[in-house]
């Protein structure tokens, strides 16, 4: 442990630890540009230079490790003149263009010009100018801004899998770019603009929309996948401007996929802002609140309970799926099911369907089994948490399924639920693996489980799963990746059939009988309208898509930015979501919907304020208290053997930009698939 | 000073090793120990650039990332960096006149004007029957013999306008040329020394 003295303070770091970090440690804050604590270390941008005694020249404290009874000082007169240098060296040739740059009041070269750069310029001769780069939809480049600092090219290579980006040329002629007219083909490639520390690589969509200092910022959670990144939206009036990834080193670190930061102007698109109602004619017509829930009620008058479902979607929060669930047992109707894919294994326990690993758990592992999965466009920010443990070494993976990309090399056991019984009755070589790793994984994906073999398979990953040390006290190496922000919480709220209930497919098989004659269906969308027969469907949801099509009454509810809510991530983590903005025209947040509807339907639900329906969650389901916490599930026998049909997995997400409404209204998405998908789709054909 | 710009160059769609030249390839690449292939890279380049009338077409820069198991981006990343790989096509001749102060003192600046003279080459540019390709470059590490113009491999040393007026015609025509000090000097020894 090497002790060492920074600006009069003693300090005692851990072998390695860079001068900058050191400084870090003690609230010491180094300027820098090259330097990202996530990434490789380049020490090319000179700009944490400090002074350490007894050594003739300035340092770049990024690069140099910390050593005994070093004395540094990092506000000397020889550091800052050092500093100014390497300032005004990075000034020569970026460009004044501050007032119409969109980083500008959120620049690290503007903020730190500020300290260290001079008045005026003393550079006469004439500025090199570059030439933009092409890097599709979402990035927009400005290259003679760039200081080549190289923390997007480290970026695509390291964190996003996807060595795309290169620095060409050298000295005055550098570039940073692709060589050859090409995309980042990354899900992630919108963290590029957030690691940019100038204006070179800025957000297109959000390009001269507005001012860091004009918005109002909401930190709150993403529902484009199962994983809950953590998110700030950022919002100007009544619009939502653009979203940010926030620090959460448990779920998403501090990186967001595409679709979670670009998807967002699908909220201004296809809105539902005022209730309809299927008039004689068969045409939705505008309608008020009390009259939409009027049509309702007409129809639940007089119809049997068993004649009433109910469906939640993958958008849904906790709090709505949780009143939904309270009103048909108020009505005394127990079919209801959040599984609009139809999926049936076994879900009686927690440990079932929860990611047991957790997210930040992968970094443990050193053997993972992919069933039926491509967790990269299923749940980027897990499978980046994979490569980020690949990256590490000693981790061997294996997939069953179909042979996808996934950014580190893996070894394919093929695609056919075959695999996974030999895996599970040890006749496979990745059994060994599984058997010798200290602790092993396996990743269900849904895939593997939207099958009607699902339930089987199912089972025999569990059989998988405990015949090879996953399970075992401080490790539980089973893992289901759901593909739905609402999911988890539906499942754990209890939001399947009740005694005597019907699932999903048991509701439309109910239809065709006309045994149901009435489904509510709180936003889903996933499903062929042809499925609701002649079945009288109300639909409570924010976007006008495939459910809203259909139905003969709409309750237009309110976006995931457009409420205060709870979701669960695939983890079993409770997170609250907050409002940014106001739901649109009369549309409502989604409780308070189901909470009026209930009083017109003679069952008042028993509680007025969101604080009570909340407390009404925690005393039916304690653990929701929780917020923001990674519970353990208990692991007790699940599940159920059956016949395993040899078709092999097919991947659930064909185009990973349009998986939901909001994505599916939004213009930058529809981008992304024209620059992203159709070129990859044309080259195959 | 970099080489031509590659912006413009006609890029042939595929390139292949010839069986000679992949049998070199596997041996240099036999060199290095496993896992570490890329640091063939350069000789690699190198000869793919010998193979193509020397210049690397990005197919070519495409096969040897292939083979070496890198991302083509660093690839691209090495063969831009380093002035000798040539990234578009150049005449049969590249001439790379020295321009760097021992050179120019001992006139090379009257060397560039023979080649915009005679050739009609000013800055990096070929000449329209493919010939000659000019190159100003930075110091090669002959000043002892300035001023001097490297073609291809070979160095040509103590030349003037005359004598290198002369050097080209003898390229143009495919003569044998002597290589080195175009005035009998042995060496980089003193001017006027006889052994």
């Amino acid at each position: 442990m090497p002790k060492l003295k920074i600006n009069e303070t003693e300090i005692e770091v851990a072998p390695g630890t860079s001068i900058l970090q050191a400084c870090e440690q003690i609230g010491i804050e180094i300027p820098r540009f090259c330097y990202h604590d996530r990434l490789s270390v380049p020490a090319n941008c000179r700009m944490c230079l400090v002074e350490v005694e007894k050594t003739p020249k300035p340092v770049a404290s990024c690069a140099m490790p910390c050593a005994d009874n070093m004395v540094v000082k990092t506000n000397s007169p020889m550091v800052h003149k050092a500093r100014k240098g390497v300032m005004e060296m990075l000034l020569i040739n970026h460009p004044l263009d501050c007032p119409i740059c969109d980083q500008g009041g959120e620049c690290d070269l503007q903020d730190q010009a500020m300290g260290y750069g001079f008045d005026r310029g003393r550079y006469t001769e004439a500025k090199r100018a570059v030439k933009d780069k092409e890097l599709g939809p979402l990035i927009k480049t400005i290259m003679t801004r760039c200081i080549h600092c190289t923390r997007c090219v480290r970026f695509a290579e390291e964190i996003g899998g996807a060595p795309e980006l290169g620095a060409f040329g050298r000295s005055e002629n550098m570039e940073i770019g692709t060589y050859i007219e090409k995309c980042v083909t990354s899900e992630l490639s919108g963290n590029l603009v957030d690691v940019c520390p100038v204006g070179a690589l800025t957000n297109k969509p959000y390009a001269y929309k507005a001012r860091p200092w004009e918005l109002t910022k909401t930190e709150t959670i993403d529902v484009f996948d199962a994983v809950g990144c953590n998110i700030r939206a950022d919002a100007r009036g009544q619009e939502v401007m653009r979203v940010l990834p926030r620090l959460h080193e448990e779920v998403n670190e501090e990186w967001i996929n595409d679709k979670t930061r670009h998807a967002y102007d699908g909220l201004k698109r296809q809105r539902l802002d005022r209730p309809y109602v299927r008039n004689a004619q068969g045409k939705l017509v505008p309608a008020t609140w009390p009259e939409a829930f009027a049509a309702i009620a007409r129809q639940v008058q007089g119809m049997a309970a068993s004649s009433i479902a109910a469906m939640a979607g993958d958008l849904c929060a906790v709090e709505e799926v949780f009143a939904l669930k309270m009103l048909m047992q108020g009505l005394g109707s127990p079919h209801m099911d959040c599984r609009q894919d139809g999926v049936q294994y076994d879900v009686s326990t927690r440990a079932a369907y929860l990611f047991n690993s957790g997210i930040a758990g992968i970094e443990q592992a050193d053997a993972i089994l992919l069933v039926g999965t491509n967790p990269r466009v299923e749940a980027t920010l897990i499978n980046a948490r994979i490569r980020k443990r690949w990256l590490r070494g000693g981790l061997k993976v294996g997939l069953i399924g179909e042979a996808v990309d996934l950014s580190y090399p893996y070894q394919h056991l093929g695609n056919s639920p075959r695999f996974l019984e030999d895996v599970a009755l040890g006749r496979s070589p990745f059994s060994t693996i599984l058997k010798a790793a200290k602790n092993p994984m396996v990743i269900l994906g849904a895939g593997a489980l939207q099958r009607k073999d699902g339930i089987a398979i199912h089972f025999r990953a569990r059989q998988l799963a405990e015949n090879n040390n996953m399970i075992r006290e401080g490790w539980n190496g089973f893992n289901v990746l759901q593909l739905a922000a609402g999911r988890t919480g539906a499942l754990d709220v209890g939001f399947v059939p009740g005694q005597g209930g019907r699932g999903t497919n048991d509701i439309f098989s109910g239809i065709q009988t006309d045994h149901v004659k009435l489904v509510y269906l709180l936003g889903v969308d996933e499903i062929d309208a042809k499925k609701f027969g002649r079945a009288f469907v109300v639909y409570q949801g924010h976007h006008g898509d495939r459910g809203a099509e259909r139905a003969d009454v709409i309750l237009p509810g309110a976006a995931y930015t457009e409420k205060n809510a709870w979701y669960m991530n695939t983890e079993g983590r409770v997170q609250a979501a907050r409002r940014v903005v106001f739901p649109p025209g009369q549309a409502r947040e989604d409780w308070k919907i189901i909470r009026a509807l209930s009083e017109s339907l003679g069952h008042t639900l028993p509680f007025d304020t969101q604080a009570q329906l909340r407390k009404k969650i925690i005393e039916a389901h304690p653990h929701f208290a929780k917020i923001d916490e990674k519970l353990t599930a208990p692991w007790v026998a699940f599940g159920r053997d059956g016949v395993i049909d040899p078709i092999p997995f097919a991947l659930p997400i064909q185009n990973f930009y349009q998986t939901d409404v909001i994505s599916r209204a939004s213009i930058t998405m529809a981008k992304c698939v024209e620059a992203f998908l159709m070129p990859a789709r044309e080259a195959a054909e | 000073m970099s080489a031509p710009s590659n912006q413009n160059a006609k890029q042939p769609k595929t390139f292949a090793f010839t069986p000679a030249n992949l049998a070199e390839a596997k041996k240099i690449m036999a060199k290095y120990p496993a896992g570490r292939e890329a640091s063939a890279v350069i000789p690699l380049l190198d000869l793919a650039q010998r193979q193509h009338a020397n210049w690397l077409p990005i197919a070519a820069m495409d096969v040897v990332a292939d083979m070496l198991r890198m991302p083509r981006v660093k690839v691209y990343e090495v063969a831009s960096f380093y002035t000798m790989f040539n990234r578009a096509p150049v005449g049969k001749h590249l001439l790379q006149v020295c321009t760097t102060t021992p050179c120019w003192l001992c006139g090379s600046g009257a060397l560039m004007k023979v080649c915009k003279d005679k050739l009609g080459l000013e800055g990096n540019d070929t000449t329209k029957d493919g010939m000659f390709s000019l190159m100003e470059v930075e110091c090669l590490g002959a000043c002892v013999n300035a001023p001097m113009v490297q073609v291809n491999d070979d160095y040509y040393e103590d030349l003037t306008a005359e004598t290198f007026s002369r050097l080209l015609d003898d390229l143009a025509a495919g003569k044998k040329i002597k290589i080195g000090s175009q005035t009998g000097r042995q060496g980089s020894a003193k001017m006027g020394h006889k052994r």
